[in-house]
C-alpha cells in the first residue's frame, strides 16, 4: 500500500462525512461535485471535503478503495453513501438525514465545513 | 453515443425500461434511467454499481464526462 492510499483510507474512516470532490466548497470546479454539497448542507452534514484535482493519482487510489468510477463520493463513517445523484435522492427522501443521526447522533448538526489536503 | 450506451445497457438489462439523454448535446454528459425487477431489495448504491458496470468500458475511456443515473424497480 502507498502513502496516498493509506491517507485516503483513513480520512473515509475516521472523518464522520467525508466529501470526495473536484474543487473545495470554496471554489467548486464540476457540477456534480456542487449538487452533492448543496445536499450535504441542506442535511446539515458537518462534512470535510478532499480536492482530488492536484493529483490524478487521488481519484485512481479511491476507485480502487470503493469500487466507485466517478466523483463525487460521499462517505459517512466510512460507509460509501453514493454519489451526487443518490446523495440528492436521499436527501430529498428525508433518509441523509435519518443517516446522519444513526451514524453520527441526534445532534450531528453544526458541525463546521473543512477542507482536508491529499497528500 | 447515446445509441452506444443504451445497446450496453440493453445487454445487461435485457427487456428492462431505459432512457438514455444526452443532457447537453455534446456527446459525453448523459441522464440515464433503468427501471429493473433487478433493483429491488438492493441499496440505491448497489442499484447505481449494476448501471455503472455495464457502462464500464466509455466511464473508463472517457466518452462519459458525465453521469447520472436515475434508477427504479420494475413499472
Amino acid at each position: 500500500m502507498t502513502g496516498l492510499n493509506q491517507q485516503i483510507k483513513q480520512i473515509i474512516e475516521t472523518e464522520d462525512v467525508a466529501l470526495f470532490m473536484k474543487g473545495t466548497p470554496q471554489f467548486v470546479m464540476c457540477g456534480n461535485s456542487h449538487r452533492a454539497l448543496e445536499a450535504l448542507r441542506r442535511a446539515g452534514a458537518p462534512v470535510t471535503a478532499v480536492d482530488v484535482l492536484p493529483d490524478p493519482q487521488i481519484r485512481e487510489e479511491l476507485s480502487a478503495l470503493s469500487g466507485w468510477p466517478t466523483i463525487p463520493q460521499v462517505f459517512v463513517r466510512g460507509e460509501l453513501v453514493g454519489g451526487a445523484d443518490i446523495v440528492e435522492e436521499l436527501e430529498a427522501s428525508g433518509e441523509l438525514e435519518q443517516t446522519l443521526k444513526t451514524k453520527l447522533g441526534d445532534e450531528y448538526r453544526g458541525g463546521e465545513e473543512r477542507v482536508v489536503a491529499v497528500p | 453515443m447515446t445509441e452506444r450506451l443504451a445497446e450496453l445497457l440493453q445487454a445487461a438489462f435485457p427487456g428492462d425500461e431505459l432512457a438514455v439523454e444526452d443532457r447537453t448535446g455534446s456527446g459525453d454528459h448523459f441522464q440515464v434511467t433503468v427501471a429493473s425487477a433487478r433493483f429491488e431489495g438492493l441499496s440505491l448504491v448497489e442499484q447505481h454499481r449494476l448501471v455503472y458496470d455495464a457502462l464500464a468500458a466509455p466511464l473508463a475511456d472517457g466518452t462519459i464526462h458525465e453521469l447520472r443515473i436515475k434508477t427504479m424497480g420494475a413499472q
